[in-house]
């Protein structure tokens, strides 16, 4: 109980929150048919990263999460020139700026010695749920006890603040955003402004990808956010269940991936830790295989 | 001051970029330069599993053609899968994409996490394949990945009218009798072998920007493919090179990164030249 407590919790919340608020916002992504840049924002933020850690030193969120902010709008506003400036259609433009993007991060990262710090490299690549503890729980008594519950790894306040913003927009424009995912056009000449609200819903996406790339690393944030909501897609027409659904499944595919990573095969008495990040990725894309079967079983019987 | 060991290091990496700056312009004129993104990342899982097969058979554990092998294997997989998303006709191209890339590339991490408790060497090494290092190839690793990219070089010269007919006019290339699925396939065994072959130089995170980045520049200050093609194949070469030369005096820097910024460098005064020549 006390391991548990101080070693798998911690991951494990940050796993569910991850999953659940990447879930959620990816159905946005892949509705509006723009899945590609959940690839871009969650690899354009890492100089922003890189940057709000080395110029502050805080061991704070708050540089990081306004760096990375910062670095998603500029990758957004670069593929458009790009897009125009070279006359490239919007695949090979996104994937021309992330690239360049995600390349000067790596570089920053070893020139500042962030890497020193709380980022590294491995982090960017494996993710680091695995580092997620809490020490000073010495209970059960510790969740209700506030001196104890301030040893919560940092990385948790961050993802619980991103996920209520996130269910709170989500909650409150729900029509709007229904709107914007399924009908542009319409939305538009209802008058409006569809631009600044994709523009927003970007945004609240870059925020969601920082807050987990803490946890699972910049590439598989890339699987929390388009698998679930792809997964969903395959399987059903309408709005509120694939938006919740892949909200939900987003937050099970987290919990699911942290449990066999390592208290599960602990708890049976093996020897083995698998990378907690990388099975959340692959259980995501096992989902979306069996929601194809699924639809092309349905289609075979129609 | 360059060793012997460098200075074919160096070349093999121009070779390579060379193939994939010239690969790059047919696919990015076909609308299928994104697919590297997928090729790169599904890659992972195949070299994992090289090495842990390499070290269970007792073989060496860092010969390359193997892992290349197995990257190449794996890579053909994630291709497959994306077409079994696609054809569901319910998941466009670039979230299919998304979901190859980012699952087998988890697959690839699961499978580097067991790597490593396994005694021995045999994941030593393999996390270069991600980020790429030029700096630890050693002479016959170049020699690979260069003959690779010739390969891929020599496919399209025999190739070339076909290869132009598919991608500026396919209707016209159809009228004419050329095989357009076929040469589809060609196009995507060369994008396939290009990746692969960049895997330990470049790494597979980034392997896609050299077939872009390159191509896109040329693409703006030429007209014609012959030219088109010189001017890619030249900016790959000095970036792999760049990156090359990087990765052996920086050793921390990864090459991959340093290839992109210097493509992106070329990418950045091509612009600039196409700007001034508009005005």
């Amino acid at each position: 109980m006390m391991d548990f407590l101080r070693l798998d919790l911690p991951a494990l919340l940050a796993a569910i929150m991850a999953g659940g608020t990447c879930g959620l916002l990816g159905s946005f992504l892949v509705l509006r048919r723009e899945s590609l840049l959940g690839d871009a924002l969650s690899h354009s933020i890492l100089p922003g990263i890189v940057v709000g850690f080395a110029l502050t030193g805080l061991r704070s969120a708050w540089p990081m999460l306004l760096g990375a902010l910062v670095a998603a709008l500029l990758a957004t506003l670069a593929i458009g020139w790009v897009r125009r400036a070279a006359r490239l259609e919007t695949g090979a433009a996104t994937g021309l700026v992330f690239t360049g993007f995600f390349a000067l991060g790596l570089v920053l990262l070893e020139v500042t010695g962030a890497r020193n710090a709380d980022i590294d490299v491995d982090c960017v690549l494996f993710g680091q749920l695995e580092t997620l503890v809490w020490l000073e729980a010495t209970g059960l008594a510790s969740l209700f006890d506030t001196a104890a519950l301030a040893g919560l790894p940092r990385q948790l306040g961050l993802l619980a603040a991103v996920a209520l913003v996130a269910g709170l927009v989500v909650a409150l424009c729900w029509r709007p955003l229904q709107l914007i995912a399924f009908d542009p056009d319409f939305a538009a000449s209802l008058g409006m402004r569809v631009g600044r609200w994709e523009m927003g819903l970007n945004l609240l996406i870059a925020g969601a990808a920082v807050a987990a790339f803490e946890a699972v690393g910049s590439i598989l944030v890339v699987a929390m956010l388009i698998c679930p909501a792809v997964a969903l897609r395959l399987i059903t027409d309408r709005y509120r269940v694939q938006v919740l659904g892949a909200a939900a499944l987003g937050a099970a595919l987290g919990a699911a991936g942290v449990l066999l990573a390592g208290p599960l095969p602990a708890a049976m008495g093996l020897n083995l830790s698998l990378n907690a990040a990388g099975l959340i990725g692959t259980l995501a894309g096992l989902v979306v295989a069996g929601s194809l079967t699924v639809r092309t079983n349905r289609a075979a019987a129609a | 001051m360059i060793g012997h060991n460098t200075l074919v290091v160096l070349l093999g990496c121009a070779a390579l970029g060379a193939a994939s700056g010239i690969v790059g312009c047919f696919a990015l004129l076909r609308g299928r330069a994104l697919l590297a993104d997928a090729i790169g990342h599904a890659a992972l899982p195949g070299v994992v599993a090289a090495s842990l097969i390499m070290a269970a058979l007792g073989g060496p554990a860092r010969s390359l053609a193997p892992l290349l092998l197995g990257a190449a294997l794996s890579a053909w997989l994630g291709l497959l899968a994306l077409r079994a998303l696609t054809a569901s006709g319910r998941i466009r191209q670039d979230a299919g994409i998304g979901v190859v890339l980012s699952a087998f590339y988890a697959l690839g991490t699961v499978g580097l996490s067991v790597a490593q408790t396994l005694p021995g060497a045999a994941q030593a090494g393999l996390s270069h394949f991600i980020l790429g290092q030029a700096a630890t190839m050693t002479e016959n690793d170049a020699l690979l990945a260069g003959g690779l990219a010739l390969a891929c070089l020599a496919v399209i010269a025999a190739l070339f009218q076909p290869l132009r007919a598919l991608c500026f006019d396919e209707a016209f290339a159809r009228s004419q009798g050329v095989p357009v699925r076929a040469l589809d396939l060609v196009l995507l065994g060369l994008l396939l072998a290009v990746c692969v072959a960049g895997l330990p130089a470049v790494g597979l995170l980034l392997v896609v920007a050299l077939l872009i980045v390159p191509a896109a520049a040329a693409r703006l200050v030429t007209q014609g493919l012959p030219a088109m093609l010189a001017v890619a194949g030249s900016l790959g070469a000095a970036a792999g090179a760049t990156g090359a030369l990087v990765s052996v005096r920086f050793a921390q820097i990864p090459t991959g990164a340093a290839v992109v910024l210097a493509g992106l460098c070329g990418f950045g005064a091509a612009v600039a030249i196409s700007r001034r020549a508009a005005r």
